[in-house]
């Protein structure tokens, strides 16, 4: 008895041991486990949570709606048109490819674009929307949209979409629009989230481009709760964006309109402005292009197209082009001059076709000569022996100073892009340009806008306009920013003396209305309207002494050497409202070329309206009911905008 | 000796032994149970359809499976001991070849009412069959190295047909509580010592010969080591799911982010989070006290069970229960240190809290055997 219950003991007190050992080391483990808890739940708590949140939340971007753009009356040029897409959520679908293939009995949706889109939706996670047609009709819409019970994951949106209504008439100022490319992302220094936003647009050209910082407006942010695969599960909070600013522009859509047709088929440029306030009313520049083309992906042959012809649709003549200036620019010359009391307005000068230099011949453009020529009469017949005459007493130095008062040699101030600033030389410019010393010759060729001479459409009409106003006008374009008027001071006074500025409007009359003046032909009839103007011929090619025995015939030379035509002027004569400056590149002579147009663009700025057929002289009566009769009904545009209207 | 009748030395019979059962265990037990749950509503996202009924149903069925087997006396499971064994290596062995590959590559024979794992099963039914074996084998004889071959053999044979499934988790789980049973039983501490050293040479030798012909692992196997060792090897590859645990812990904080609250689960981002990740939810919902919580019921667990080990004078008995609470620890220790990144991911679930019907069954039927082991034990 003794021994089993002592053997019974042993055996209990060896199990109690170990299961105590065992306990013991169970406990052990388990307080490991809790430190460990405490140190991930307590200690490094902050930083899993941030993590937690890292993790979940996702700050998301909501597109700001683009700043609209209105001519000067409220006429919409720019807009945010809807665009009616389809797009399609592959876990909704089913049988995606079923659905697609149901859909394209709907609308038209070629079998290798049902692939593409099948692939992309196989790329993407289940939940996310593919985009199956873009800019669809309302028609395709409506039609996909009535029968979408039967088309599972297909969804009909609406979005937005820049639109230019107005097409080709505003192609080259106000631009376009386009998707974000990596340039794009080099020229802002501190670039907007919002531009990493896919499909999002962004200014290219024109207006589009240079005030791209206000049109985009800001972009609102959207906090969103997503799960492990990215589904958006809930929105968390919104921050709502501020729209981008609304432009109304100075131009006057009538006469854009108009002035774009009147150029059309040429290589040519008009600037109409405001001969007190700047406002540019016109800035037209043929040939242009759809801008509407650009927004959606614009396609390799219209591209090409507009690449290769050598009319230069691309660029913005009004600005960016610059034309040796031509006899336009008599009247700087003349009154640099006057100022500096070089010459008696009534001193005549005897013109006998050239003058002599040295051993070379200087020819004016009228190879008999004009006789005897005064100050007026001289800008009247746009004698050059009477301007090389005089320059030699002003030099270049002086000339230039006088050009940049009139606004040469400078880029207006103007938001548009690729602005040039012609060129105004003087002697350091040309030692600095070509290591050269400057020539009496150089002088002669400036006086009558050739040789180095550049100077854009732009920069004429600011010339036109200054020389009207007597004012140190500046180009204006934007008039109000979100309907609040842009500030517009009284331009300072050109200081220049008022009979001298007398001196040179007179001669301009005479240029265009009186006989023997270069553009007595393109006058004004109608009494209250009278333009003064000034016509220039730029060679683009030095005539050289064969030409000239051959007896130069324009319409046998290539289009591009012919000369360009151009034409400044301003009207009314007693009371100036407007500057015009024309120019045709390679069109001929300025005053049967560049004159005509402008008094017809001229004559539509003055009346708002088809002018009546007595502004014009009897003579071109018959002609005229036929051009205007031939004119395209003005494009009506989109309706009118509420708040903006001027 | 009874919690409610301490003047009876009788072991009872009928209906009285409702009175004799470890009831403390038996709340414990319903409590961890509760727990799991109310994370088994949260993680579904308020959906009580999902996974919470059908583990309720499986609880209440458990119930009844552990009084049926507390109620039976411990002599019949005796016997059954050596049956259960065999039984438990044909089933392992049919599911070798009938099984079908599941989630975490455990392999289960679908019964029709429940999709039964027999590794499950086998780890019962080892713990069963050693402590018979030592019941049956006289004290002096437990460290003699014939002896000690035997239940090795024991040990091994259900093993390594577990790891070939392949199921490294449940492999090492059968080798530990076949340890613990011999180590309760008096084998010389010399031998354990030997099979430690023997463990962390094997444990080298695997390392030595990855990328070998003769290679132990399976590669997924070595990389969830990498892994384990650094998850930030692989962040969203295999890394993923021992970030996102430690990300869903942490971020519980000490009081947590409320019921039905935690990000990490609600969102997906944790992995298998009703089953073997449940313990993450816990952590996010109810913090540090939350998981503290969980942790004590569960030493309560085993302080009750290891206290009725020591009192059961049936050396079986005794035994069985230490056997089957070493389980039960290993279960859950191993889950959270796997959860809290101080273990390979392995695929163990949080016992009675992760959803699953046969690791429910096989649990709640464990604890019908040490309730039968108290009941039935000599006074």
């Amino acid at each position: 008895m003794i021994k089993p219950g002592k053997k019974k003991k042993d055996l209990s007190s060896r199990i109690t041991r170990r299961a105590l050992v065992l306990g013991g080391m169970q406990a052990a483990v388990i307080l490991g486990l809790s430190w460990r808890m405490r140190d991930l739940q307590i200690t490094q708590s902050n930083q899993f949570r941030l993590l937690a949140e890292e993790n979940r939340i996702r700050d998301r971007l909501i597109r700001p709606e683009r700043g609209l753009i209105y001519d000067r009356n409220g006429l919409a040029l720019a807009q945010n048109q809807p665009n009616y897409r389809i797009v399609m959520i592959r876990e909704q679908a089913g049988n995606a490819q079923q659905v697609l293939a149901e859909l394209a009995r709907l609308i038209y949706l070629p079998l290798e674009k049902r692939t593409g889109i099948y692939n992309e939706m196989r790329k993407r996670a289940p939940f996310v929307p593919v985009s199956v047609a873009e800019q669809l009709s309302w028609e395709d819409f409506s039609r996909v949209a009535a029968n979408a019970p039967g088309l599972p994951g297909i969804i009909t949106e609406v979005g937005l979409n820049r639109s230019y209504p107005m097409g080709e008439n505003y192609s080259h100022v106000i631009g376009y629009v386009g998707p974000v490319s990596e340039a794009d992302l080099e020229r802002y220094d501190d670039p907007d989230p919002v531009l990493q936003i896919p499909d999002f647009q962004i200014g290219k050209t024109g207006i589009e481009r240079r005030k791209e910082d206000i049109l985009r407006g800001v972009a609102g942010t959207k906090r969103v709760e997503i799960n492990a695969v990215g589904r958006v599960m809930r929105e968390l909070g919104r921050n709502e964006g501020l729209k981008g600013a609304d432009l109304q522009l100075t131009l006057d859509h009538d006469l854009q309109n108009y002035a774009q047709y009147r150029l059309k088929g040429e290589s040519a440029a008009a600037v109409v402005m405001d001969v007190n306030s700047g406002d540019v009313h016109a800035l037209a520049s043929t040939p242009g292009f759809d801008p509407n083309e650009f927004t959606f992906g614009i396609s390799r042959t219209y591209w090409n197209g507009l690449i290769e012809s050598e009319y230069r649709p691309l660029a913005d003549k009004t600005i960016s082009g610059a034309y040796p200036p031509g006899s336009t620019v008599k009247m700087v010359t003349a009154l640099a001059a006057l100022e500096e009391g070089l010459i008696d307005p009534e001193e005549e000068i005897f013109c006998r076709g050239y003058i002599e230099l040295g051993n070379r011949r200087f020819h004016c453009w009228k190879r008999g000569g004009h006789g005897n020529m005064n100050m007026t009469n001289g800008l009247k017949q746009s004698c050059d022996v009477y301007y090389y005459e005089i320059s030699q007493r002003i030099g270049i130095d002086k000339m230039a100073l006088m050009a940049r008062r009139f606004g040469f040699g400078a880029k207006p101030p103007l938001p548009l892009p690729s602005i040039s600033g012609g060129l105004t030389p003087n002697k350091q410019w040309k030692f600095d340009r070509y290591q050269e010393p400057w020539r009496i010759g150089d002088t002669l060729n400036a006086a009558i806008g050739q040789g180095f001479v550049l100077a854009s459409p732009m920069q004429l009409a600011v010339m036109t306009a200054r020389l009207a106003s007597g004012r140190a006008v500046q180009p204006r374009l934007v008039r109000r920013i979100n309907g609040v008027p842009e500030p517009l001071e009284l331009a300072p006074s050109m200081q220049i003396k008022n009979e001298n500025l007398d001196l040179m409007r007179l001669g301009m009359f005479q240029v265009s209305n009186e006989t023997r003046g270069t553009a007595y032909r393109s006058r004004i009839e109608e009494p209250t309207m009278i333009m003064a103007g000034k016509t220039g011929t730029a060679q683009v090619k030095g005539i050289t002494m064969a030409d000239r025995e051959a007896g130069l015939d324009e319409t046998e030379t290539p289009w591009k050497y012919r000369d360009h035509a151009l034409f400044v002027g301003y009207a009314p004569y007693d009371n100036p409202r407007f500057a015009i400056s024309v120019v045709i590149e390679h069109g001929g002579s300025g005053s049967a070329a560049a004159a005509p147009v402008a008094r017809d663009i001229m004559l539509r700025a003055l009346y708002g309206t088809q002018p009546p057929i007595e502004a014009y002289p009897r003579a071109l009566w018959k002609d005229m009911r036929e051009q205007q009769a031939n004119e395209p009904p003005p494009n009506p545009g989109a309706p009118l905008a509420q708040s903006d209207r001027a | 000796m009874s919690f409610l009748d301490p003047a009876t030395h009788l072991v009872p019979r009928g209906w009285r032994k409702i009175l004799y059962i470890n009831w403390p265990l038996v709340l414990l037990v319903v409590a961890v149970s509760g727990f799991g749950f109310l994370m088994l509503y949260s993680v579904a996202g308020g959906d009580i359809n999902r996974w919470a009924r059908p583990q309720m149903t499986r609880f209440a069925l458990g119930m009844v499976l552990m009084f049926f087997i507390a109620f039976t006396p411990l002599h019949f499971w005796r016997q059954f001991s050596s049956l259960a064994y065999l039984g438990g290596l044909l089933l392992l062995l049919a599911v070798n070849f009938f099984g079908t590959v599941g989630m975490g590559a455990q392999r289960w024979i679908d019964l029709g009412f429940i999709q039964l794992q027999p590794s499950e099963l086998m780890k019962i039914s080892l713990v069963m069959v050693l402590a018979l074996y030592y019941d049956w084998l006289p004290v002096e004889k437990v460290s003699q190295p014939l002896y000690v071959l035997i239940p090795l053999v024991l040990i091994a044979v259900p093993s390594l047909m577990v790891v070939v499934q392949p199921d490294l988790g449940t492999a090492i789980l059968l080798v530990l509580s076949g340890g613990v049973v011999m180590f309760l039983a008096g084998v010389s501490y010399w031998y354990f010592a030997a099979a430690i050293s023997t463990a962390i040479g094997a444990v080298v030798s695997v390392f030595m010969l990855r990328s070998t012909p003769w290679q132990f692992l399976r590669d997924y196997q070595y990389r969830r080591i990498d892994t384990f060792l650094d998850p930030s090897l692989d962040p969203l590859g295999a890394g993923y799911h021992i970030t996102q645990s430690k990300i869903a812990l942490g971020s519980g904080g000490l009081s947590g982010r409320g019921f039905m609250e935690g990000t990490q689960s609600r969102l997906n981002f944790l992995p298998e989070k009703q089953t073997d990740f449940i313990f993450t939810t816990l952590a996010e919902e109810f913090g540090y006290i939350g998981t503290t919580i969980l942790l004590i019921l569960y030493t309560l667990i085993m302080i009750f069970a290891i206290s009725a080990a020591i009192k059961n004078k049936n050396r079986f008995g005794a035994l069985l229960i230490g056997g089957v609470a070493a389980t039960f620890f290993f279960y859950f220790a191993l889950n959270m240190a796997m959860v809290m990144g101080l273990a390979p991911v392995v695929g163990v679930p949080l016992p009675l809290v992760s959803y699953g019907g046969s690791a429910m069954l096989v649990l709640l039927g464990a604890f019908g055997l040490i309730q039968s082991a108290h009941i039935h034990r000599p006074r």
